[in-house]
Parts: C-alpha cells; structure tokens; sequence
C-alpha cells in the first residue's frame, strides 16, 4: 500500500566555485541533468519543473527546459531570496503531494563569483534638492546612516542580540564556529574553498563588520543543485536499487516571519526558524535528539550560533556552551555543516536550499567518503532568506 | 514671528539661519529632536513607516507616538565595509528605547569593541547630514553615549 510520502530519487551538485566558462544555464542543466541520471529517469518523466536563480533576469525553469528538455509541463519560476532553493524544492513536493504528478524537478542556480559585498539599499541622489523617497521618506540612501543594510553586519547584529539576550558567546568564539567549518571543508572536494584556517588566521582576517571577519562570511561563489522528486507509488515501481538510494522527506517545512516587536529595524531570523523546526519535527515524528547531522544556514558565522538554539539543537539560551562542548564538530554528538558550511562550501544563493538537502542525501546513501557520518539515518537541512523565508527539510534513509 | 524695521534703520546683514528639515520623516526636529511611530490603535505596535494595516492586529487606525530618546544597546556591529560616501568604520546599533527598537548609528564613540558594548546606556542626537544646492540642510539622528 502506497503512502503520501514523497522521495528524493536523485540529487545533484555542481562544484562550488568559479566557472568561468559557464553561465548559469550550463550550471543549471548540468545539475539538473546529472540529478536525473543519478534517480535513472529522463526528462520525459518529470510532470513538473521549480527553479530559481536570484540575482537572474527570471524565467530559469523555461531556460532550463530549452537546454535539456521541453516536454509542456508547468515551470515554476520561484524567487524567495536565500530560501530560493528550498521553495522550488518545496514546490516539486507539493506538486507531487496534490496527486497532479509522480515526478519533479527542482533546480536553483546562482553565479556570483567576484560579487562584492551584497547589501540592501543604495539610492542615486542629485545632490541639486533633497528629495524624499522610499518608506521612511529619507532624503538620502539610509544604509550606512541610519544603521547598516549590509548582510555582514545586518547577522553580526544577529549574533551579538544573542550574545547580549544570553551571555557567553564573544569574538573567539564566532570564530571558533568558523574555524570549524572550514576544518571541516577539507573534506569537501565540491566547496568553493577547502582550506583550514587557525583561530587567529579568522580573527586576525580583514574585519568585515565586526564580530565578522572575512573568513566568517559566506563564500559568493557559482554554482548550481538539483533534485529529481518521486511519489511513493511510483517509487515502489521502480528498481529495487533506486528504492534503496530513495532519501525520504520526512518534513517540508516552510515558514514566514511572524511579527515581532523588533523586526522593523532589525530581521528577526529567530522565531520563523524555531516555528519551523517546531513544524519540521512533528511532522516527522522526530526530535532533534534523533538528528544524526544537521546542515544549517552559516552565511555568517554569527548566525549559526543563534540556529543551534533554534533548531532546539541545544538547551535555550545554551548554544555558546553548545558549541564550546565540541557537539558541533563533525566528530561529535550533533555534526553542523559537515561540508564545510556556507563559509566554506560557498553560498551560490539560489542553489543553496538543494545543495544542503545534497550534503545531507550523501551521507544517508552512504556516499560522503572521506566525510562520511557513520551510520547516518536522519537529517536535517535548513536556509534562511532575510525578508523573511525559513525552509526546512527534515530526510531519511531509506529502510531497504 | 515678524515686527516692522523702523524706516531708515541699518540693518546689519547676518549668515541667514539654513533651512533644515529632518533626513526622514520620522525625526522631529521640534521643539527637541525625536522620533515618531504609528502606533497601531489597538495593540500599540510601532512602525516608523506608513502601512496599510497593524502588522501585529490588522488593525487600520494609527495615532503618532513620540519615542523615548534615551535606550540601551541591545545588539550592534561595527560595519568596515559599507556603501561608497559612508565613511568607515561605523557602529551600526539596534536600542532599545523603553520598549521601542530603534536603529541608529552610534556616535561620539569611538568605533572599536573595547568602546562600544551591549547594554550601554545611549541618548538621541543629531547631526547635519549635508547641504542641498538651495543651503537646505539634512539633518540626521545618531545616539551618543549618555554619561
Ligand atoms: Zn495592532
């Protein structure tokens, strides 16, 4: 008897990284057609296509189609900043989930190698008269005046709300985080970056926004991901080799931010996540003890400090002695961002909520080599996009 | 206020006092500087900008508050990378003033972490922005150490 479950049947990422010779529909059409040759279908299966590539003129799933298959389906072009990825995941799943189709394709691609520092606002003024404009009527751009836009130091002010709410976390120990994921990049053949760095190489970087060093920010990079989605019915068709590499989605979990007194003036990141995880676990029937690796959204590393607590990896308020306990190092009670995070994996925006579900899908088809989490059964894979947008997917092995 | 020069009396020229409006419209310059929110009516959430409906209640009626000058620094950063014509580095702060999260640049401080801390008591001040070509002057918020 078939279940309402949807699977995961093959998943994709290219190398993270500078492609030069590729634009972002070549990375896009070489993610997604090697997710369908690792599920075994073709495009002539898939009933329907969810893609996004952020910083893109629009249109990505059609461009897609033209590059490996155009067979009439519904494209779904989805935009929804760094949880970009995850949405046209979670697309595909609902598309699967309403019994309009037995396959999906998600596909999310960025190219963003040599992109400066991303920030929100910045305005052309004539300097001849002020002149009002945007919401708050401000004569000039606001950014840098009256607070900071820029994504560094917006998550610094992240990190440093929990710092002062709970105690316990400083400079170091953001670093520290740091220094974990790109210790634990050098495993990863597919990061942007695979390099370890000392504590005092982070901190001694060049200061972005404090507490954020360079080497604590997200890597702007290219890259592209993919995953080919199935019904259960149709899975249990299939060979007995793809049922056994199938990756369950336990739980596809999308959330908005619910009004907080503060989130006009500073994005509050905190509860859409912690209503998300909440959501993410009863629907698997799970809690985070059952979690044997995690990949959650560092695009600072100051915001992963504050994601421990709320994925309820940790006590509440605990995660700095979360962290200091060693838990989150690949060897220990709770891996975090085993493929070396954002920091050093990269962070292609829009392929960055496929990608994490790819990390987490290797290590439960026991495929991670060298990083391998032994005996790996459950994860879970999360993004945030400032706005704000929280996806999270809970998966698992497949029982066979 | 105006009164009428007696005819013939010298009058001594003086710099024209600028013109100076506030650099967004939820500064109030008179008769202290502060800052103003719509207060939602119903639940009292505070927004510095127009919306349609409480984003807390969906209520619709707002009325201006006037918000505490004085707070503590509940988060900050201090930004080295920012937009061209800001100079660097800055601290970029969220504070709470009696309630009310307002952010702010902080000033009169200097921008390093042994200078700035979370929890520091800070006020409201103002400072010229600039100029436009007509002499109009810009004048923006920032908080300041308060003692
Ligand atoms: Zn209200």
């Amino acid at each position: 008897m078939a279940s309402d479950d949807v699977w995961i049947l093959g998943i994709n990422m290219t190398k993270f990284g500078k492609h030069t010779d590729k634009d972002t529909v070549d990375l896009a059409s070489q993610a997604a057609m090697a997710a369908l040759a690792d599920g075994g279908v073709t495009m002539a299966d898939m009933g329907v296509i969810a893609a996004g590539c952020l910083m893109g003129q629009g249109g990505i799933a059609q461009m897609i189609q033209k590059q490996i298959g155009q067979t009439g389906i519904p494209a779904y072009n989805v935009s929804n900043a760094c949880a970009t990825g995850a949405t046209a995941l979670r697309v595909a799943y609902m598309s699967i989930k309403s019994g309009e189709c037995d396959f999906g394709l998600a596909v999310g691609v960025e190219k963003l190698s040599g992109v400066g520092l991303l920030s929100g606002g910045s305005r052309k003024d004539d300097g001849k008269t002020w002149n009002r404009a945007g919401r708050y009527g401000a004569v000039a751009a606001t950014d840098g005046r009256i607070g900071t836009d820029t994504m560094p130091g917006v998550f610094a002010q992240v990190g440093m709300e929990y710092a002062h709410k709970y105690g316990g976390a400083d400079f170091a120990l953001f670093a520290g985080i740091s220094e974990k994921n790109h210790a634990h990049s050098t495993l990863n053949p597919l990061a942007a970056y695979q390099k370890r760095f000392t504590l005092d190489e982070i901190m001694n970087d060049m200061m972005i926004a404090y507490p954020n060093t360079r080497a604590m920010c997200s890597a702007n990079c290219d890259g592209g991901a993919a995953a080919v989605l199935v019904s259960d019915a149709k899975l249990k068709t299939l060979s007995l080799e793809q049922q056994r590499r199938a990756v369950k989605i336990s739980a596809s979990i999308l959330t908005s931010d619910p009004y907080q007194e503060a989130c006009q003036v500073l994005p509050d990141v905190n509860t859409l996540t912690r209503r998300a995880a909440e959501q993410a676990y009863a629907k698997a029937g799970i809690g985070p003890e059952d979690l044997d690796l995690v990949e959650l959204h560092d695009c600072f590393a100051t915001a992963e400090l504050v994601h421990y607590d709320n994925l309820m990896l940790c006590e509440p308020g605990g995660a700095a002695d979360f962290f200091k306990s060693g838990a989150t190092w690949r060897d220990g009670s709770m891996p975090v961002n085993v493929s070396g995070g954002l920091e050093s994996k990269g962070h292609p925006i829009a392929a960055t909520g496929i990608a994490n579900v790819w990390e987490v899908c290797h290590h439960l088809r026991n495929e991670a080599g060298d990083r391998q989490i032994q005996g790996a059964k459950v994860g879970l894979a999360h993004v945030i996009g400032l706005g704000s947008a929280c996806g999270i997917h809970i998966l698992e092995k497949s029982g066979l | 206020m105006s009164f009428a020069l007696p005819r013939g009396c010298l009058i001594l020229k003086t710099a024209p006092v600028p013109e100076q409006i506030p650099f967004v419209e939820y500064l109030q310059l008179a008769p202290t500087p502060h800052l103003v929110a719509h207060q939602c009516t119903s639940c009292g959430a505070r927004f510095f900008d127009r919306r349609n409906a409480c984003a807390s209640c969906f209520g619709t009626s707002f009325e201006d508050a006037s918000i505490a000058t004085e707070g503590t620094v509940r988060s900050f950063t201090i930004v080295s990378f920012a937009a061209p014509g800001i100079p660097v580095p800055f601290v970029s702060a969220i504070i709470d003033c009696d309630g009310t999260s307002v952010r702010g640049n902080l000033t009169n401080v200097s921008a390093d972490p042994e200078h700035v801390s979370l929890g520091m008591k800070v006020r409201l001040t103002t400072y010229t922005v600039g100029a436009d070509e007509a002499g109009t002057e810009a004048v923006g918020f920032a908080f300041e150490p308060a003692a």
